[in-house]
């Protein structure tokens, strides 16, 4: 029935909630940094109290409907009556609700307040430029020899606030980290900003979340927060160019990379310069392809090289046409750019 | 007014006279055959169309939703491509949004007004026809991009600069621009009508204080629909030119800019989010009280609810742009006007929990329908209060959260209601009772499908699941629930199929209704099932909110008088009242069936396949036609006073 459905319901959601944190890596009912967590507690505020108005009402739907009730039969035949005292539900249903919603504005107004902007002045910037269907990072340092690029994975250090500037490129997309932060579209002809601070370490994934194409549903991005000394070493790493290949096959690949995809794709301290896709200077720094389509091993590796379109339809890297070796041979390329 | 003044006009005649009813049967019944399909203008037949015609798109894009639910029950399924299942959900979109909900409860409210108001058409019949040709072909138009593999796909919400033709150069979206345009029109008509009926065709002593809540909720959807459609239909026609004539309005690269679409778009949205719930709120109105044997508790709160919500509605659309960047200050206003919508939906929902709490319940398949409803409209409320709130609806934006809540907005307060609706009209409509065996089973399948289908929704919104992807990965905790929610929603198809073959069987072998089966107290009750033709014999005068229960609830000495009035049977004729008392003004000449607005709409339909053709001639023709058939139709007519009598010499 309707009331208990509602209570059942009204535990059922706290407890599937709560379960859910340990293994749904994209709720937001946990997170992990000042930008969210006022939000966060908000939110189970919010759950919780509307969880109560809804048993609530089903209770009195429940009771209503059945103190009174009279049996089916000839509508007719039952009295029309004309019974006051109604009218007391709407002033006190009403006058409650009021006192409910205005402190919930309140609460709203606070936790807004709250999460605007970055307590401490952010330690530095990360401009994010949106592509169907990858996400582009720029590194921005005072320094502009310690500025570079990046793509779809983002290192942040522990509990340093981050300045994002989101611009958008082709169409809308949206940026979310929903253990970190709520999302800002990345917009075209505007730039967005965000900040977002992890008060602990991990891996953080998010996605796109405003309808872009074919393959909005493989658009994810992740955040890595690490200590300063893994981060600091991780940019560094990160400015490097790509070593020469030293080795038979690997120096093959390049070569076949220069030729068949260096048009898109850059390759720091190579010929390789296109900036249509990613940069794939430290492309084996990274854990997934695509944008979080496959895991970044050898196989999937290969099959993406070959066939970007049978991974991940419709996305802009064209399938192309190499034969076995040629694949091996670019594949063994790509494993040396870590 | 009262009805012994009214006694003393003239032309009042007893209405018992059969010569008299077979005169008017004569003016009024539209003639059998194809001729008649075409041509009539009576509301009920209309009014019924629109009902029969929004359900056939209800099952079109509920089977489209399920088609799209197979494919979500398991991560990482490949029963359709992305571009499939984004035609899918866009059509799903734009076909429950603009093709249902909104046509079913004009549906409602064309069969009802003048039966609830006591006259014998609306205002204006030939453009009622017009309204329901023009939606039915702007419905047909769009769907006949489904076998060319042309559907829109880019969202009913169609977001440039995805939407424009650099990202989209198919015709997809051009079906979905024009056909919004056209059905612009039959909203835009349809609402002008709705208005001039109400302040115009009221029976005499149908004071605005004794309207029927779905009344109120349909005058405030109509005037809501004229100040909105307007928005939508200039940001259709601005992304058509950008896209046809290389204007720039949206265009980036020449400083255009794309949040004027989605202002454009949420400046209409929102205010039609409450234009298609708020006369389905109006059909619990005034269903409920009639199973709980007693009046609407605070009618007046309840009526002025209805329109506070409309008028608070206009100021909160920026609440689906909250993560665009906006200003802080912006998004505590609208954040606020969000939270505030909710407390004339309180004064409802305690109204209505009231008079179920003193009336005398009788729980039939109609009451359930009506009363599960409550419940539905707070889950959806609630939820959407966590959305107003700025902070939080940063998380809840776009992840399936939102689905559940627009779900439960749409089918708990649209669908519900219109099934109960039916439920409860069905017998003035056809003469005969929906069986309640079947009711009951077709009610608990629906509820219960509804709320497993629905309900989880909210859970894996909460564990961050996007909307609008054609399908996800593993590992992320959603398999289940998505398992759930596809299982739901099949039982949910079920309990609809429940409701069909109910409909059906009842059709031609329910029990006969008479005229007022649920011994309910509006007008419309007060004539036979199914309703003649001219609807009334004599033009009713009222006294009260409820003509038919004034003996017994003997709240004022006055009584309405339903068997002594105008006769009005000098041709096609209806009443006209003043503005707010509904006082007894002119007699108005109404047009006959006429086949101008079916073939206005043909013409209207010609140039729109024109543009989608890029076809000059074919738009040309189009525009001629239409020109044309608009001649045709305001030709001055001497059956309707137009012309003067010619002079007798």
């Amino acid at each position: 029935m309707m009331p208990m459905r509602g209570c059942r319901i009204t535990g059922l959601a706290c407890i599937v909630a709560l379960s859910a944190c340990s293994y749904a890596p994209m709720t937001y009912m946990r997170t992990y940094g000042p930008a969210a967590d006022p939000v966060t507690s908000l939110g189970w505020g919010l759950t919780i109290i509307c969880s109560l108005v809804v048993a609530l009402i089903g209770v009195l739907v429940l009771i209503a409907t059945l103190r009174a009730r009279v049996a089916r039969g000839l509508l007719s035949t039952i009295p029309i009556a004309h019974p006051g005292g109604g009218l007391r539900w709407i002033y006190i249903g009403t006058g409650l609700s009021t006192l409910v919603l205005f402190a919930l504005v309140v609460w709203t107004m606070f936790t807004l307040a709250a999460v605007a902007s970055a307590p401490e002045r952010p330690a530095f910037t990360i401009e994010i430029r949106a592509h169907q269907w990858w996400w582009e990072a720029r590194y921005i340092d005072d320094a502009s020899d310690r500025t570079f690029l990046t793509a779809n994975e983002l290192h942040i250090p522990i509990g340093k606030p981050v300045q994002l500037r989101l611009i958008g490129d082709d169409v809308i997309h949206s940026f979310w980290i929903p253990a970190l932060a709520g999302k800002t579209d990345v917009i075209p002809g505007q730039t967005n900003s965000a900040w977002l601070e992890a008060t602990q370490g991990g891996t953080f994934r998010g996605q796109c979340t405003e309808y872009c194409g074919a393959q909005h549903a493989h658009m994810a991005e992740f955040v890595i927060a690490e200590s300063e000394a893994d981060f600091d070493s991780w940019w560094t790493r990160q400015l490097a160019d790509a070593p020469v290949p030293t080795s038979k096959l690997p120096a093959l690949g390049e070569s076949i990379f220069l030729a068949r995809c260096a048009a898109c794709h850059t390759v720091r301290g190579t010929g390789a310069g296109g900036i249509v896709g990613p940069d794939l200077t430290h492309l084996m720094s990274r854990r997934t392809l695509g944008a979080g389509t496959v895991p970044n091993d050898p196989e999937s590796l290969a099959h993406w090289i070959v066939n970007a379109q049978a991974v991940k339809p419709g996305c802009r890297m064209p399938a192309l046409d190499l034969s076995h070796e040629e694949v091996a041979a670019v594949t063994s390329y790509a494993q040396t750019l870590l | 007014m009262n009805s012994s003044e009214l006694g003393q006009a003239p032309r009042i005649m007893s209405a018992s006279e059969s010569v008299i009813d077979l005169k008017l049967k004569a003016i009024w019944e539209t003639r059998p055959g194809i001729r008649g399909v075409l041509c009539s203008v009576d509301h009920k037949r209309i009014g019924i169309r629109y009902i029969v015609t929004a359900f056939v798109f209800l099952f079109m894009g509920g089977i489209e939703a399920l088609i799209m639910r197979l494919q979500l029950s398991h991560s990482d399924l490949k029963i359709l491509s992305p571009e499939a299942y984004d035609q899918l959900f866009t059509m799903h979109g734009f076909t429950m949004i603009f093709l249902y909900a909104g046509p079913v409860l004009s549906g409602f409210s064309n069969y009802l007004w003048p039966l609830l108001l006591g006259s014998r058409d609306m205002a204006f019949p030939r453009l009622n026809a017009l309204s329901y040709w023009i939606f039915l072909l702007a419905g047909i138009f769009l769907y006949a991009s489904f076998p060319l593999g042309l559907a829109p796909n880019a969202g009913w919400f169609n977001y440039p600069p995805y939407s424009s033709i650099s990202y989209n150069p198919g015709p997809n979206i051009d079906f979905y621009l024009l056909g919004l345009i056209f059905l612009g029109i039959s909203t835009t008509v349809g609402s002008a009508n709705f208005l001039v009926s109400l302040l115009r065709t009221r029976a005499p002593g149908m004071s605005i204080n004794r309207l029927p809540i779905l009344v109120w909720g349909t005058l405030t959807a109509s005037i809501g629909n004229l100040l909105a459609v307007p928005a939508v239909s200039l940001a259709c026609v601005l992304l058509f030119m950008d896209r046809q004539f290389g204007t720039h309005f949206f265009d980036v690269e020449q400083h255009g800019q794309p949040l004027l679409w989605q202002h454009l778009f949420w400046m209409f949205g929102h205010p039609w989010v409450y234009a298609i719930v708020l006369p389905a709120l109006g059909i619990v109105s005034d269903a409920l009280p009639t199973f709980c044997r007693r009046p609407l508790v605070g009618y007046t709160p309840v009526a002025l609810a209805t329109v506070a919500t409309m008028i608070v509605g206009f100021g909160v659309w920026l609440h689906h742009m909250f993560a665009t960047g906006m200003p802080m200050l912006s998004l505590a206003f609208f954040s606020a006007a969000s939270l505030v919508i909710t407390i004339p939906s309180a004064v409802s929902t305690f109204a209505w929990i009231a008079t179920i709490w003193t009336g005398k319940p009788v729980l039939t398949t109609a009451f359930l329908f009506l009363s599960s409803f409550i419940v539905l409209f707070v889950i959806g409320g609630v939820s959407g209060v966590m959305t107003g709130a700025v902070p939080l609806d940063w998380q809840l934006t776009d992840t399936y959260f939102v689905v559940a809540h627009l779900h439960y907005v749409l089918i708990g307060i649209n669908v519900f209601p219109v099934i109960g609706g039916i439920y409860y009209w069905f017998p003035k409509m056809t003469g005969r009772l929906m069986g309640e065996r079947l009711g009951r089973w077709n009610f608990w399948t629906m509820f219960i499908g509804f709320n497993l289908g629905f309900f989880p929704m909210h859970i894996v919104g909460l564990m961050g699941m996007p909307r609008r992807i054609y399908t996800y990965a593993p590992g992320l905790g959603w398999d289940t629930i998505n398992l759930i929610t596809t299982v739901g929603s099949f039982v949910f198809a079920v309990g609809i199929g429940l409701f069909l073959v109910n409909l059906l069987v009842s059709l031609r072998r329910g029990r006969p209704a008479g005229a007022n089966p649920w011994d309910a107290p509006t007008l419309e009750w007060s004539v036979p099932s199914p309703a003649p033709a001219y609807n009334f014999v004599v033009i009713p005068v009222v006294a009260s909110r409820h003509p038919l229960w004034e003996d017994r609830l003997n709240e004022s000495p006055e009584r309405s008088s339903l068997s002594r009035g105008y006769r009005l049977v000098q041709g096609r004729e209806t009443l006209a009242t003043t503005v707010l008392d509904a006082q007894p003004d002119l007699i108005l000449k109404m047009p006959g069936d006429s086949y101008a607005p079916v073939v206005l709409a043909l013409a209207l339909s010609m140039l729109f396949v024109g543009l989608i053709l890029h076809s000059l001639w074919c738009t040309g023709i189009g525009v001629a036609a239409t020109a044309l058939a608009v001649l045709v139709w305001l030709w001055p007519q001497r059956r309707l006073g137009q012309r003067a009598e010619p002079a007798h010499v």
